[in-house]
C-alpha cells in the first residue's frame, strides 16, 4: 500500500471520550446524496469488528458502484460513527485502496483522531501474506523422502532397543539398581488394570471364533475339530498377539504419554543432567513391568477363549470332558512355551517402543499427542513382523 | 455512563480454598485509562484476585462490576458481552503452540466476525507490529524467547479491541532490558490506545515506571494494606512494612513472611 496518492484526510472530531459501552446502535450504512449532490456512504453508530464484517460487502459494493459512475472521488462520511475498532478501520483502509483500485481517490470525513491511529497502524502493515503454503510433494521425492524417514526410524529404534536390552542385562546383573517401587507400580497399572478388558476380549474372541467354525464344521460332523481351532489358534497365535496389542493401547500409548508430557516440561533434561540416565531411571521400570505382566495377561487371553469355546461346544450338547480331552490332544506345553516366548518378546518391544516414542517426543501439545499415536501404530507393526519372523523360525526349525 | 465512573469495580470480595481464606471483604475501584497494579508478598493473593476480576474464579462473597455490568452475576451471551471487554495476558503467555503468532492473534476474530480473511490477517498483522513483532507472524511459540511470547500474548490479547488488558506477572522471568521494553510496551498502549491496564507483578521497577495507582494486598490482614500511587506509598504510608517494600529495604519480605503459615 503506498498511501501517498490517497487523501483519507479527515476534519478531526474532537478527540471523544465515549466508552465503548451499552446503548451504541449497532454499526449502519447509508448511502445518500450530499447538498452538493454527490454521492455519500455514510456510516453510522458502532463500527466494530462486527459491523465491519456484516457491512464488508455492501461497502466494497458501494465502491465498486460510485468508481465505475462518480469518477473521481468516493465520498465517505464517519461523522456518526460512536465507535470504531480495528475491524472498522480496516474496513476502511480496504475502501480506500478498493478506490484506488478503481481509479479514483476516497475522501474520508469526519472521523474522530483517536480512530484516525487505528487507521494508521493498519496502513504501516502491507497485506500479510497468509501461512507458508504446502506445496504438494513430487510422488518420487515423497517416496524417496519417506523410506529415508522410515530408515531412519528404524535406526533410531534398532538403537534403542539395543540400549534397553544392555540396561535390562545391566540390571539382571546388579538388581538393586532397579527402581522396584516402579516396576511394581507400572505392574499393576499395565497388569491388574487390564484383566477386565482382556478377560472381556479373550471370552468374545473364543464365543465368536467356535460359534463361527461350528458353522461349518458342522456340515462334515467335525464340530469336536472346534477345539483343535481353538487351542491351536489361542495358545500359539492369538493369545500373544491380542495380549500384547492391548498392552500397546492401554500402557505402551501410556509410556509414551507420560514420559513425552516429561519430555516438554524439561524433566528428561533434569533427570540427565542430575545424572541419572533416563533409560535406567523411566524405561527399565517399564520394560521389566512390561515383561511380568505380558505373559499372565497372555494367559488369561487363552484361557478366556478356551472358556468362550467350551460355552459354545456345551451349547452344541458336547459335556466338557470331551472338550478338555480334545483341547489337551490337539495342544502340548511346548506350544503353550512357544506363545509365552512370542509373547515376552512383544511385551518387551512394546514398552521399549512407547518408551522410546516418548522420549523422541518434539515441544508443542500436539508432540504428545503425535508420540502416542505413533507409540501404538509402530508398536503393532513390529509385533506384526515380529510374529511373522517368529513362525519362520519355528518353521525352518521343525523342518 | 460516563467517563468518570470507574471501569473496574470490586466490591467486598471475598475469596478462599475450601477453608482457607485469601482475602475478605475486599473492595476497590480502577478508573478508565490507568495503569493499575496489584501487589503483594507472595501468597497474597495477587494472582487469585486477578482470576477472580476475569471471571475464571466464582466469588464467595461480593462482586465485580466490568464498565457497570455485574461480571459474577452475568451468563450467556451478557456474559460473553462483559468478557469481550478485556484481554488477558498470562504469566507463561499460554499461546496457542500448534499455531503461529498470526493464527494465534487471528483467533478471535475469526471466531467472533464475518471479516475476510485477508482483513483479519491484516488486522493480526497490526496487532503484532504494535508490540513490535513484525516478521514474526509465521514463527510458533516455540520458535520465539520468553519476552516476545509475552508481547505476542499482548497482541493477542488485544485481537478484538478490548478497553482493558489484564497483565499476570509481565516481568516474571525476563531480563531487566526485556522487561523495561515490556513495560515501554504498556505505557505506549496506554497513552495511544487509552487502554486501561490492570497488572499482577511485584516487579518494584516496573511498578514505578508504568502504575498510576497501586493496591497492595496483605496477607497477615487478608485485605489491602495500602492504596495510590507508587511514590506516595513510598514515602507517605503509615504502614512501616509497605514504606520499606517500596524502598526495598531488607526485611521487608521478612515482616510479609513472619505471619505465613
Amino acid at each position: 500500500m503506498t498511501g501517498a496518492k490517497s487523501v483519507m484526510s479527515a476534519q478531526g472530531k474532537s478527540p471523544g471520550s465515549k466508552p465503548p459501552g451499552e446503548g451504541v446502535a449497532d454499526g449502519l450504512l447509508t448511502r445518500r446524496r450530499d447538498p452538493q449532490g454527490r454521492e455519500v456512504v455514510a456510516f453510522s453508530g458502532r463500527l466494530d469488528a462486527e459491523a465491519a464484517g456484516r457491512l464488508w460487502e455492501p461497502a466494497m459494493e458501494a465502491v465498486r458502484d460510485l468508481t465505475k459512475t462518480a469518477g473521481a472521488r468516493v465520498h465517505v462520511d464517519a461523522h456518526a460513527v460512536s465507535v470504531c475498532d480495528s475491524g472498522g478501520a480496516m474496513l476502511l483502509t480496504a475502501m480506500d485502496e478498493q478506490s484506488r483500485r478503481g481509479g479514483a481517490d476516497m475522501e474520508l470525513i469526519g472521523l474522530a483522531d483517536e480512530y484516525q491511529r487505528l487507521v494508521a497502524s493498519l496502513r504501516v502493515v502491507e497485506a500479510v501474506d497468509g501461512p507458508p503454503v504446502h506445496q504438494p510433494e513430487p510422488l518420487v521425492a515423497a517416496l524417496g523422502r519417506g523410506t529415508l524417514q522410515a530408515a531412519h526410524d528404524t535406526r533410531v529404534l534398532v538403537a534403542f532397543v539395543g540400549e534397553t536390552f544392555l540396561a535390562l542385562l545391566s540390571a539382571i546383573r546388579r538388581p538393586n539398581t532397579v527402581r522396584w517401587r516402579d516396576v511394581v507400580l507400572y505392574a499393576e497399572r499395565a497388569g491388574i488394570g487390564a484383566v477386565p478388558i482382556v478377560t472381556l476380549i479373550g471370552l468374545l474372541l473364543g464365543l465368536i471364533l467356535s460359534f463361527q467354525s461350528a458353522i461349518s464344521m458342522r456340515k462334515f460332523g467335525a464340530e469336536i475339530f472346534v477345539a483343535d481351532l481353538i487351542g491351536i489358534s489361542m495358545i500359539k497365535e492369538l493369545g500373544p498377539l491380542m495380549a500384547s496389542v492391548m498392552l500397546t493401547a492401554r500402557s505402551g500409548s501410556a509410556f509414551a504419554a507420560e514420559i513425552g508430557t516429561m519430555k516438554i516440561n524439561e524433566e528428561i533434561d533434569a533427570l540427565t543432567t542430575m545424572g541419572l540416565a533416563p533409560v535406567r531411571f523411566l524405561v527399565v521400570p517399564r520394560v521389566i513391568a512390561a515383561v511380568i505382566v505380558v505373559p499372565t495377561l497372555t494367559m488369561l487371553m487363552i484361557l478366556s477363549a478356551l472358556v468362550g469355546g467350551g460355552i459354545i461346544m456345551l451349547t452344541m450338547g458336547y459335556p466338557v470332558t470331551t472338550y478338555v480331552n480334545r483341547l489337551s490332544q490337539a495342544t502340548s506345553p511346548a506350544a503353550l512355551g512357544e506363545g509365552l516366548t512370542k509373547a515376552l518378546v512383544f511385551g518387551f518391544i512394546v514398552a521399549a517402543v512407547g518408551c522410546q516414542r516418548g522420549l523422541a517426543t518434539r515441544s508443542g501439545a500436539g508432540a504428545v499427542g503425535q508420540s502416542t499415536t505413533d507409540s501404538v501404530v509402530s508398536g503393532i507393526i513390529l509385533i506384526a513382523i515380529i510374529d511373522g519372523f517368529f513362525a519362520l523360525c519355528v518353521y525352518l526349525m521343525k523342518s | 455512563m460516563t467517563s468518570s465512573e470507574p471501569i473496574i469495580r470490586v466490591e467486598n470480595l471475598s475469596a478462599s480454598y475450601g477453608d482457607d481464606v485469601v482475602f475478605n471483604d475486599v473492595s476497590f475501584e480502577v478508573q478508565r485509562g490507568e495503569v493499575f497494579a496489584i501487589l503483594g508478598g507472595s501468597g497474597s493473593g495477587k494472582s487469585t484476585m486477578l482470576k477472580h476480576m476475569i471471571g475464571l474464579y466464582p466469588p464467595r462473597a461480593g462482586r465485580i462490576l466490568i464498565d457497570g455490568l455485574d461480571l459474577t452475576a452475568a451468563s450467556g451471551k451478557s456474559r460473553l458481552g462483559i468478557l469481550r471487554k478485556f484481554g488477558v495476558m498470562y504469566q507463561s503467555g499460554a499461546l496457542f503452540g500448534s499455531l503461529d503468532l498470526l493464527a494465534n492473534v487471528s483467533l478471535a476474530l475469526e471466531e467472533f466476525t464475518d471479516l475476510p480473511r485477508h482483513a483479519i490477517a491484516r488486522i493480526a498483522a497490526s496487532k503484532l507490529e504494535l508490540v513490535g513483532l513484525a516478521g514474526f507472524e509465521h514463527h510458533v511459540p516455540s520458535e520465539i524467547s520468553g519476552g516476545m511470547a509475552k508481547r505476542a500474548a499482548i497482541a493477542r490479547a488485544m485481537a478484538l479491541d478490548p478497553s482493558i488488558l489484564f497483565l499476570d506477572e509481565p516481568s516474571a522471568g525476563l531480563d531487566p532490558i526485556t522487561s523495561a521494553e515490556l513495560d515501554e510496551t504498556v505505557l505506549r498502549l496506554s497513552r495511544t490506545l487509552g487502554v486501561t491496564f490492570v497488572v499482577v507483578t511485584h516487579e518494584l521497577p516496573s511498578i514505578y515506571s508504568i502504575a498510576d495507582r497501586v493496591i497492595m494486598l496483605d496477607k497477615r490482614t487478608k485485605g489491602i494494606s495500602a492504596i495510590g500511587s507508587p511514590r506516595e506509598l513510598r514515602d507517605r504510608s503509615d504502614d512501616e512494612w509497605v514504606r520499606r517494600f517500596f524502598r526495598r529495604e531488607a526485611g521487608a519480605e521478612a515482616v510479609g513472611e513472619e505471619s505465613s503459615p
